[in-house]
């Protein structure tokens, strides 16, 4: 039976966001700053209350949720990268007609829809915990209303998210009709039990389709430029991380624990998104010139490198996705962070990569930040988002997929180039109109501390992170 | 030995150093970078007495595990040795070089120039796997940015090229590490050193690093990033690139294709020297037409890289040996020569062949130094680069008659392109006023090429006191190799009388 002390955080984060709707309900737009804080000290308190509950409580609720180890694993990074997303929005809503207060609120429930997705263990749990975070994001993005830009973004987001869901729907509705089950170990029996029928892989084709979709892999990236760019820049950081590492991880428990069986049946379609994602998200971001839609792209192209991972398979490979994923997170973070602190002189926000031009020369720590980011998330070493991609390419060899690893490493040359490129623009080029100074002592704290984790010092997290890691990917198996 | 970290000092060193002249002012940062390069040079010299080429094969070993599968392992071979003190000594020349023609955004230079010293000194040290992956790679970005800020006109696309070509080559060499790694069970290069391969895997492990290494020498037909990073760099980064970053490649060869892939290495004897040809040949005449003073040097660069492939694939003593003193010699050699195209670039701010002519009038000095510089390069007995290249085709000859034909080659070609380079700059008449005018090295150059022309000689002169550091090291490369060399062609054969072998042998 269902053990409370298990859910303790998404229960308080659910009790707790409620209240805060309420205050912001009757405060209006006077309680903003407070209701943004309360929201940070939630989801802050939440991730503590990860470390000292009992979270690795095994199946709750007859196994409709599990609270192990690689579902901790998730929600700290999906509920500190929340936090981070409440505090990237600090001074951007003010000028705006917007009550700030409910973009606190809404990132709350999206984390609690986060947080049942990295823990679900049956396909109803996984569908409720999707649609939560989703209905939030929707909201989200169209956040600015009266903006036309976020207005289109919100409507996209949601039309093809409602397609998505149907489809995911319709796969999950024909994997119980096929097995009878809507658990995990339920799935992984009914797979196990010779090759699967036809409506089996109808099912499971289905229901990858609509992960994919969430995690904006390439067939099914389409809304992915829009939104981002469409989307207020704090909402398009919070897009970037929280929900996709959410995404991936769900793909990823999925695939590993209740598809087991069928590896042989799903391993080929991760492998071609992988492929797909890596290389459509590398060539399509060349001919970019705003800086969302580039970060939207190599937000694709990193989702495919993660799926090499998850390709691999196994213990292995689960520890490598989870990896990636974390310094996915830190990278995205401090990389969208920087794009917030892109104002003109009067702190309107400017999204155009010319704008950055010479930013070495005006501002020298910011162009050094952001080129650590860009540097990172290529893969290039010294830097630390070298590491990630190093161990998804090992899963992916030591499974016995080299043709596949060369294939995605190939990938990183051609992303490669647009990193560059930006870089490229900060550095090489005359410097354009200095940006206006932001104040924002935290959000410039938080740089720092995600510049630094990518920075070879990073390497002294590379024992630590992988050994937790190493245990997350264990729990699944 | 000592219990002191040398190894990771000498990282440190310009490392910290680096980043203190990111804060710095223009003169500060140029201090700071001078005197950093400076003690990274005292050390080297420490190691230099410290290193007992009769001892263990691998010395100042350091070894810390990071965690992850990746160890902090340092250590050095005499080869290695070679190559760091090459890197420490070219390091304070080229600071010296930038001193007063880098004068925009100063302090960012030296940090990228310091960022990079430390980068190439870890790759020489490393010992694990990753771990020189990291540094070999990290060394990219500097590189790409001393390319692109301060470059010459056509810079962003010389620095473009210049690392999405590197970048490509190391991606797949990654590739094969991660392999080596499942297969092996570890990153430890030494223990890789002996570890046996399967005779099919080596062939493409070799032919993964070959990726990485023949764009890094560079090889024909991976050499096209060079001609323009060096024209579009500014003096000091040519001098960088083209007397440490090529060595990287050679010596990647030396460490990982060689032993780790004895059988993959034999097996591609013939691909490796038909490049080498192809290099030592097509590339020398290339230069022979270039008008860019720079080109030429580069693309002559290019071919005296054909004589450390030819020396390496003989796979015997001589050819190793010669190879090893060809990068030590190239690496002066063409290192001067770049700055000395800096000098006059900097009086008349061109590279245009043309444009000079009789400078020998109005730049004694210059000219002198030139001169043997040249004929450095050119390989004349009693300078540098003659050990080297006259070793390196003594092995490939035994290795191979045809492939020794196509290195000689290069050293007539080169004597070609270098004398009428020389003739067009320093000889000849004055038909330019302002060429004419120019006036004769600064003290601080005398002091930046001077100590060059000491060690041009003295490699010349006494290669011993170079080869007796790496003796031993290439009697254990030749150890491992043994098995798997192939006979040569030039196998002395009865009937013909003993004077009329020596004659042929030398």
């Amino acid at each position: 039976m269902g053990r409370l002390d298990a859910l303790l955080p998404e229960l308080m984060l659910s009790i707790g966001g409620t209240i805060l709707m309420m205050v912001a309900a009757f405060t209006g737009r006077r309680g903003s700053a407070l209701v943004n804080w309360l929201a940070v000290a939630l989801l802050l308190v939440a991730t503590g209350a990860l470390v000292g509950a009992p979270s690795h409580a095994g199946p709750v609720f007859d196994g409709l949720v599990t609270e192990d180890l690689f579902a901790s694993f998730g929600k700290v990074m999906i509920f500190v990268a929340s936090a981070i997303a409440i505090i990237a929005a600090h001074g951007w809503f003010e000028r705006g007609t917007e009550h700030s207060s409910e973009y606190a609120v809404l990132i709350v429930f999206s984390a609690v829809g986060m947080s049942v997705m990295v823990s679900a263990t049956s396909l109803v749990s996984l569908y409720v915990g999707l649609e939560l975070q989703s209905l939030a994001g929707y909201v989200l993005a169209s956040y600015r209303r009266t903006d036309e830009r976020s207005a289109e973004a919100g409507l996209k987001y949601f039309v093809l998210g409602a397609l998505a869901s149907g489809i995911l729907l319709y796969g999950i509705s024909l994997l119980y009709g096929f097995t009878g089950s809507t658990n995990f170990t339920g799935l992984a029996a009914a797979f196990a039990r010779g090759a699967p029928t036809l409506g089996l892989l109808f099912g499971l084709v289905f229901v990858l389709a609509g992960l994919a979709f969430k995690a904006s892999v390439v067939p099914f990236h389409m809304w992915t430029p829009d939104v981002y760019e469409g989307a207020p820049t704090p909402v398009t950081a919070f897009f970037a991380t929280a929900p996709k590492a959410a995404a991936v991880l769900l793909a990823t428990r999925l695939c590993l624990e209740g598809l087991a069986p069928a590896t042989d049946a799903w391993r080929q379609i991760v492998i071609f998104a992988a492929l797909a994602s890596i290389f459509l998200g590398g060539i399509a971001a060349y001919g970019q010139t705003n800086i969302k839609r580039l970060l939207a792209y190599s937000s694709i192209n990193n989702v495919g490198f993660a799926l090499v991972g998850l390709a691999a398979g196994g213990a292995r490979g689960g520890s490598a996705v989870l990896f990636y994923m974390a310094i996915y997170v830190v990278m995205n973070l401090g990389a969208f962070l920087c794009v917030l602190w892109m104002r003109d002189a009067e702190g309107r926000p400017v999204e155009s990569i010319a704008s950055l031009s010479g930013l070495a020369q005006t501002r020298p720590a910011f162009a050094c930040a952001m080129a650590f980011f860009m540097f990172s998330l290529a893969g290039v070493p010294p830097l630390f988002g070298f590491w990630p991609k190093l161990l998804v390419f090992q899963a992916a060899v030591s499974a016995g997929y080299s043709a596949f690893a060369v294939a995605a490493i190939l990938g990183t040359v051609i992303g490669a180039y647009y990193y560059l490129k930006i870089v490229k623009v900060m550095f090489f080029d005359e410097p354009a109109a200095p940006y206006a100074r932001v104040r924002e002592p935290i959000q410039g704290f938080l740089i720092l501390v995600a510049a630094i984790i990518v920075s070879p010092l990073g390497y002294l997290l590379m024992g630590p992170l992988g050994a937790v890691t190493d245990r997350a990917a264990g729990s699944l198996f | 030995m000592t219990g002191l970290p040398v190894l990771t000092i000498l990282i440190a060193i310009p490392l910290v150093a680096g980043v203190i002249a990111m804060f710095a002012n223009a003169n500060g940062a140029r201090w700071i970078a001078l005197i950093a390069t400076l003690l990274d040079f005292a050390l080297s010299i420490y190691l230099w007495q410290a290193y007992d080429p009769n001892g263990a094969q691998w010395q100042f070993v350091e070894n810390v595990d990071l965690g992850g599968g990746i160890h902090w392992a340092l250590g050095i071979d005499g080869i290695a040795l070679v190559l760091i003190a090459l890197t420490a000594f070219l390091m304070p020349i080229c600071i010296g070089a930038s001193w007063r023609s880098i004068d925009k955004r100063v302090p960012e230079y030296m940090a990228y120039f310091l960022l990079m010293e430390a980068l190439i000194m870890g790759s020489f040290a490393a010992q694990d796997l990753f771990l020189f992956y990291i540094f070999f790679e990290g060394g990219l970005i500097p590189m790409f940015l001393i390319i692109g800020i301060w470059g010459g006109a056509e810079r962003i696309k010389a620095s473009y090229k210049f690392f999405l070509y590197t970048f490509f080559g190391s991606v797949l060499m990654l590739i094969a590490m991660i392999y080596m790694r499942s297969v092996a069970g570890t990153t430890y290069i030494p223990a890789l050193m002996a570890y046996d391969f399967s005779r099919e895997a080596q062939a493409w492990l070799f032919l993964a690093f070959l990726a990485s290494f023949a764009v890094k020498l560079p090889m024909w037909p991976v050499h096209t990033w060079l001609p323009d990073a060096h024209v579009q760099a500014p003096t000091a980064g040519s001098v960088i690139l083209a007397g440490v970053l090529l060595k990287l490649g050679g010596y990647g060869f030396i460490r990982f294709s060689l032993p780790m892939f004895p059988d993959g290495s034999a097996q591609f004897i013939p691909l490796m020297f038909a490049l080498s040809a192809v290099a030592a040949i097509y590339t020398s005449l290339v230069a022979l037409v270039q008008t860019d003073m720079k080109k030429l040097i580069a693309y002559s660069s290019v071919a005296h890289m054909a004589f450390v492939t030819f020396g390496l694939f003989a796979l015997n003593r001589q050819g190793i040996e010669g190879a090893i003193l060809v990068m030590l010699g190239h690496g002066l050699v063409s290192g001067a020569l770049f700055l000395c195209v800096g000098v006059v670039y900097d009086r008349l701010h061109t590279r245009e062949i043309t444009r000079y002519g009789g400078l020998s009038d109005n730049m004694p000095g210059y000219s002198l130094l030139f001169m043997v510089f040249t004929m450095a390069s050119i390989g004349l007995p009693g300078t540098s680069n003659f050990p080297g290249e006259f070793l390196s085709m003594v092995g490939t000859y035994q290795a191979s008659t045809w492939a020794a034909i196509a290195a000689c080659f290069s050293t007539i070609l080169a004597a070609a392109y270098m004398l009428y380079l020389y003739w067009r700059i320093c000889f000849g008449t004055q038909r330019h006023a302002d060429a004419a005018a120019l006036p004769d090295l600064s003290a601080r150059e005398w002091w930046l090429l001077a100590p060059i022309v000491l060690a041009v000689f003295w490699m010349g002169i006494y290669p011993e006191s170079f080869l007796r550091m790496t003796r031993n090291d290439v009697g254990r490369l030749l150890v491992r190799m043994e098995r798997v060399v192939p006979p040569g062609d030039s196998h002395l054969t009865l009937g013909k009388s003993a004077a009329h072998m020596n004659h042929g042998a030398h």
